[in-house]
Order: structure tokens, then sequence, then C-alpha cells
């Protein structure tokens, strides 16, 4: 199903789905892995294992009583050696759990399917699983699986757009894992209490569109639906792609909840569906690595604290001397300093390219051409914005409506003048909060 | 490759993809979407036409270099704009000027409407456009010294324009409107073939390199004044109002002058603004002004409400918000 009714301002910002037909290989487990105690947005975990413990595979490491939270657990068997302090990809420090891994993989013993019957249960245990949101954003999935008008939400929307140039991990998980889609699907449902699911693709995975609308008919499943998108970028934005499905505007601050909509990323979905038939927490990941630093561009499922190092050394190592090493994808990913960094719950992508290849800005003077304010999805003025940052006029970026931005990036993208169009926006932001203008 | 880490990785913002369409290949575009009229003039004129465009865009990309050297300023030449405004002062006068007036007026466009003003995307008015009004002004004869299309059949050593002989109230001598189509009229060097010019500019619309509202607004514009005009006034309407698109600056104005972005508004209600009023102020000056034309003074009395417009046509689309909720 698809509807063309009306859509948001968009950019081609190319594909490169170099690894869509790479099928997922299980990445060894490394000799160290290096656990973060902030995986999520919200508060960091703290470590309940000290140095010189023992530690089996799925066995809780780190939580903590904050509300926006989710607990961590190992991803190894074998023995804690230090808890570290490293500097974080965003600033700040990252409290690291460093496990020696014993190769043996033994499972934790409290690893147990969880018992489900009504929804608290359903919220606890998706919470015990240390879920969070998987396409970027890491904000923990028990929260958003029990909104506070759980009456009036009656549809689900599975994120499966994967509009990031580079990425394929989402393409693969809907191919290789979709029977998981499909359960996490029915199991979200039943319990939150929705009618409807609408699965939205972009229309460059035609395969996976076509596997699950088979799947859908073949299980009698009629209120489950896919959703192509079109294939350019941000379709898969939470507000554009909510506008796209459903119509409906979601401001900024908006939750998917107030229009009525639970809204998961598709490997979060097909995490719920694994989760409760064998019980293991979220200690592994999919993800792509792709990029022209790398010697073997494939899919991998990764262990949860591995170092960047050792996933690209699986890859078949450095092809070239990396410049740049993104986190992410190429639009909205975090470039990083260093490849010692550990994999986190929600990374879907490490690109590591050459410095042929590695975009560094070379800011030249607007022209006002004004292809930042027809790339951006909300028809903000990105121009008007990096004047009023550049006078730091918190009231001009307010009335400008800066809050509304989400950094897409589209704006950076299509500047013939190569400004950080976007990053002015993320710090303008910065600027309106602190003149606590509402 | 052996164990390695790097602690020298570049270290940006996102997004770390950006398109290949930068300023420089921007500016290359209108350059080559120029050329098919720089073809006509040539056939139509002679080859001065390509010397003189060449001395134009020599002493404006030379003007630039050296202005930004004496200052000290970070080299721009590289991005073209100074060669765009060179070709498109070369456009904006006959093919028979004076090389040393051309030089000055890169001077006048560079330098003084350009650079003095902050350089590229910084400059309040257009500068080819400000150039070709100074040097109407300052050197009025040399501007309006026509010289003979090659096709013509009168015996002379120069020619009128279209809007001359018609501001001179001799209708019957008129060109057709397949030849002003055609461009083989007299005028300014790059302006006279309007097939020319109108493939140049669907090609920077189809490039998405400007977009299709100011001209249309600004022909549009034409074509409905000249037509109501001559409707009440007498005469064939409709051959006139096509006369008046054709004739003149109107198609290098509006495709490839109005448009620059750096002195056109950006939200598509300024970018109506900006097309209907050239479009008006270009008829009133035509029809009731002392010249016979009015495209330049009409793009640079334009240029000048930019600013203006732009802030007046603020309309965020998403979300509802509008200006000033507060």
């Amino acid at each position: 199903m698809s509807s063309n009714a009306k859509h948001l301002p968009s950019i081609d910002a190319g594909h490169y789905k170099n690894t869509a037909g790479c099928e997922t290989e299980v990445m060894p487990i490394p000799d160290v892995v290096k656990i973060s105690m902030s995986q999520h947005i919200g508060a960091p975990c703290k470590p309940l294992v000290a140095k010189g413990d023992t530690v089996k595979v799925g066995q809780l490491i780190g939580d903590t009583d904050a509300f926006v939270s989710a607990p961590i657990h190992s991803s190894v068997s074998g023995t804690v050696v230090g808890i570290e302090t490293q500097r974080s990809a965003v600033g700040g420090n990252d409290t690291l759990v460093v496990i020696e891994t014993d190769k043996k993989q033994e499972l934790w013993e409290g690893i147990k399917v969880p018992e489900v019957n009504d929804l608290p249960s359903f919220v606890k245990a998706v919470r015990e699983s240390g879920l969070v949101g998987l396409g970027g954003a890491s904000f923990p999935t028990h929260i958003k699986y029990n909104p506070r008008n759980i009456d009036d939400v009656h549809t689900l929307i599975l994120n499966a757009a994967e509009c990031e140039p580079f990425i394929t991990s989402d393409h693969r998980g809907m191919l290789e894992d979709a029977q998981n889609i499909i359960d996490g699907m029915k199991l979200i449902m039943e319990y939150i209490g929705l009618d409807e699911a609408y699965v939205g693709i972009e229309a460059n995975k035609p395969d996976a569109i076509a596997l699950l609308d088979k799947m859908f008919a073949e299980q009698g499943l009629t209120n489950m639906h896919t959703f192509t998108l079109q294939d350019r970028y941000p379709k898969g934005a939470e507000r554009v792609l909510v506008y796209e499905i459903t119509g409906k505007e979601m401001k900024a601050g908006v939750l998917p909840a107030d229009l009525g909509i639970i809204l998961s990323n598709v490997t979060s979905v097909a995490f719920v569906g694994q989760y409760f038939k064998d019980g293991i927490p979220l200690i592994q990941k999919r993800m792509t690595v792709d990029g022209d630093a790398v010697a073997q561009p494939k899919n991998i499922i990764a262990p949860i604290g591995a170092s960047i190092h050792d996933v690209i050394e699986f890859c078949g190592g450095y092809k070239a001397e990396p410049k740049k090493i993104i986190m992410g994808g190429p639009m909205m990913g975090r470039a990083i300093f260093s490849d010692e960094m550990p994999i986190v719950k929600n990374n879907n992508a490490i690109l590591a390219f050459s410095k042929d290849k590695a975009y560094i800005p070379e800011e030249t003077a607007c022209i006002n051409c004004g292809r930042c304010h027809s790339a951006c999805p909300f028809g903000l003025l990105p121009t008007a914005l990096a004047e009023a940052y550049e006078r730091r006029d918190a009231q001009k970026l307010s009335d400008l409506q800066v809050m509304q931005c989400m950094e897409c990036g589209s704006c950076s993208y299509v500047c013939p003048a190569r400004r950080p169009l976007g990053f002015f926006n993320k710090l303008g932001k910065g600027v309106v909060k602190e003149a606590g203008i509402k | 490759m052996d164990k390695k880490y790097y602690n020298n990785l570049a270290v940006a913002s996102a997004p770390h993809l950006v398109t290949a369409m930068d300023t420089s290949k921007t500016m290359m575009m209108v350059i080559i979407a120029l050329m098919p009229s720089l073809l006509v003039s040539t056939y139509v004129f002679g080859f001065r036409c390509i010397i003189l465009t060449a001395v134009c865009v020599a002493a404006s990309v030379g003007f630039e270099w050296l202005y930004n050297k004496i200052t000290g300023k970070r080299q721009t030449v590289g991005d073209l704009s100074a060669a765009l405004t060179g070709v498109l002062i070369a456009f904006n006068v006959p093919s028979c000027f004076p090389y040393w007036m051309a030089i000055i007026g890169c001077f006048i466009a560079i330098v003084i409407v350009k650079q003095l003003y902050g350089g590229v995307g910084r400059n309040i008015a257009n500068p080819a456009i400000t150039a070709r009004i100074v040097l109407f002004i300052s050197f009025a004869t040399e501007m309006t010294t026509w010289p003979v299309p090659r096709m013509s059949d009168i015996d002379a050593a120069t020619s009128a324009t279209p809007l001359g002989v018609l501001a001179e109230g001799s209708a019957a001598d008129l060109p057709t409107n397949m030849e002003m189509f055609l461009g083989f009229i007299g005028g300014s060097m790059g302006e006279v073939s309007a097939i020319a010019l109108l493939i140049g500019g669907l090609f920077l619309i189809w490039k998405k390199i400007i977009s299709p509202i100011i001209p249309a607004c600004f022909i549009g514009t034409v074509f409905v004044i000249a037509l109501i005009y001559y409707a009440a006034n007498g005469g064939d309407a409709l051959t006139m109002a096509i006369f008046h698109v054709l004739a003149g600056g109107v198609m290098l104005g509006a495709f490839f002058m109005a448009t620059d972005y750096v002195t056109s508004p950006i939200m598509p209600l300024g970018k109506v603004i900006m097309g209907v009023g050239c479009g008006v102020i270009t008829m009133v000056v035509r029809l009731w002004g002392a010249y016979p034309e009015g495209v330049s003074f009409s793009i640079l009395l334009m240029n000048l409400c930019t600013p203006l417009i732009d802030q007046l046509c603020i309309k965020l689309t998403y979300g509802g918000a509008k200006k000033n909720e507060k």
C-alpha cells in the first residue's frame, strides 16, 4: 500500500546500498569487549559488577532506578578486568565495563523466556530485555510501549525506511528475520491494544516489501500492511514517516502516541519477537560495515562492546588509511575520533572513509540560492536561521522555528557553498534553550 | 593491516555526504546555458562577439583576483561567479562596444557592486545589470550604437533596435516576430535571440538551477500588460504582446539576470513578486517612460526590494507555525 496524496520535501542523497545483497555474518567473539553504561537516551547505568567478577552471556551488568533508562547485559562470558572511563563521541565521559572473554559463551542462569499476560508485565519484560530504539535514537523502548494515553493509541507503525545511504542492516533484517518481525508486531499489538499496523519501507527494497506482503497474506494478517515510501531522504525520520503514512503533522515535542500511534524501528520489533522466544536480552546487533577504507564491506552481527577496530578487522581490515569513521549513516551519523570506541546497542552501521572519500567541509559564502529551504522537509529557512545563530539572536531563532529542526542534514547536503547549516540549527537550539524561550 | 588505532581521524558535524553541485558547478551551468545565445550572436554580428566576451570574462576575473589579492581575502575566482558576471556584461552591450569601456563596466560590476559590499553573496544589486546601467548613462552613444545584423538588407553602418524603432513611432518598420524570435535583429550582443535564450533558460530549469517562477511571472506580466495596452489603444494586440516579450532584454533578463540567486527572493511568493514587479516596471518604462527599454532598471529596482520582499514572505509551511507566533 502507498499513498501519494502529499509528500514533504525531500532530497536525493544517493543510496550507495552496496551491501544490500550481503547476507549477515556473525562476528566471532573478540578477546576483550568494553560495554558502555550509557547506551540509551536518559540516565546512564551503574555497573553492577566489579573487577575480578566472572560474567556470563546475558548477565545483567548495569542498571539504574532512573525512569528513562534501560538495563545493560554482558554480551560475552569471561572476567571483568576493570571499569574504565572513556571520552564519549558526544563529549562527556562514558563508563565502560571491560571484560576479558573466555570464548565459551556460557549462557547466564538467570535467562528465561518472559511470562507475560498483560500490558504491565509486557512493558516490564521489554525493559528487562534492555531494548532501546534501534533506529538510532536509542530511546528506551519500554517507555514508548507504555504511553500515558493508552486508550487512544490504535496504530502501530514500523520504521523500515532505512533512508540513510550505505546502511542495509534493516533491509537484511527484514529478509533474514521476517518471522520475528511479525511475531513482535503481534505481541505489541496484542498487549498495547492496537488495531492496524503499517511497515513503512522505501521503494528501493522491493524484495523486503514483497516478502512481508506475502507473509502477511499467508498468515492471514489482514490488519498488517506494508507501506511503500518514496526512496528519498529523509523518509525514515520519525516525523516525516508519520506524515507520509497518516497525513498527520507531528510538530517537534509531539509524541507519536499523541496522534494515536506507536512507532518502532523494524529491528527493535524483530528483537521483541526473538526475545519473547528465547529470553536473551539485547547483547548483539546487526550492522552494515562499509566505506572505501574497508576491505570487505558486509553486514555483520557484532557483540555489543566489541571495538570498532575489531569489527573492521573482521571485515578484512582497512584497505586504506581511514580519515573519517562514522557510527551510523553518513547523513546523521557521528564522526568518531578513535576506532577503539565500542559498539553500542543502536549501531546500525560503521562506515570508514579514506581521505579521498571523507568529506571535510570547507565553507564558502552563501549565494542565497534557497536550495536549503526547498530541501527542508519542514520548510524552515536555514539561511535565515544561520544568520540569527551568528548573531546569537535567541528570539529570532525561536520565531523562525529552529526547534522544529530535526537535524536531518538535508540543508547541509544541498548547500552549494558547503555551509554546515544543519549544525548551525543544532547550535541555535542550544541558544534558544539557554535563553529560556518557550 | 596491522593493529593500529587511528587517533588522527577527522571529526566533523553530520552530514558526511554532500551534493556534487557546489557553487562553481552551479555557475558553470549558467555559463553553459548562455552559450547558445553567444553562438547566435556570433553568427549575427560576427566574431567580435567572442572576443568581447573573452575580454569581459578576463577583466572580471582579473579584477576579482586583484581585489582579493590586495585586500588579503580568500581567493574566490574559482567559484566562477566573476566569470559569469563577465559573460553577462558582454551580453548586455552592443557587439561593437569599445573594449576599454567594457573593461570599465567589469570594474564597476566586480569591484564596486560586488566586492565593496562583501563579495559573492553579499551584493545588493546584480553586478552585470548595474554595470549595464552605469555604462548606458556614461557612454550613451556607444551603448546605443547597434551593429547591423548580417542578414539585414539595410545598407548602413549602424541599425536600430526594434524597441528604438517603436519608440520613434514607426511601427511599420518593425521586424517580424519570427525575426525577433530567431535573433536576426539589432540589439545588445547577447539579448537578440529569444530562442537561444529560451533554450538556455529551459536547460537551467530542467537542471533545477533556477526556479521557473521568476521568468514565468516576468514574461507573463510583460505579455499581459502589452496585450491590455494595445487592445485599449488599438492595434494588433497579440502581435504586439509577443513583440514585447521577444524585444530587448526581457528573455535575457527574465531567465538569467532576475533569477540571480543573490539578488532575488528565495521564497516562492517572493519570486512571484520579483517577477511581476520586473514585468510591470519594464512595461511602464517602455510604454510611458523616456527610454525605449526598461528591463535593466526593473531588475535593479527589484534587486533593491529583495531583502524587504524576503522579510515579508517568510512563511513556515510545516507544523502550522507562523512567523510571529509568540
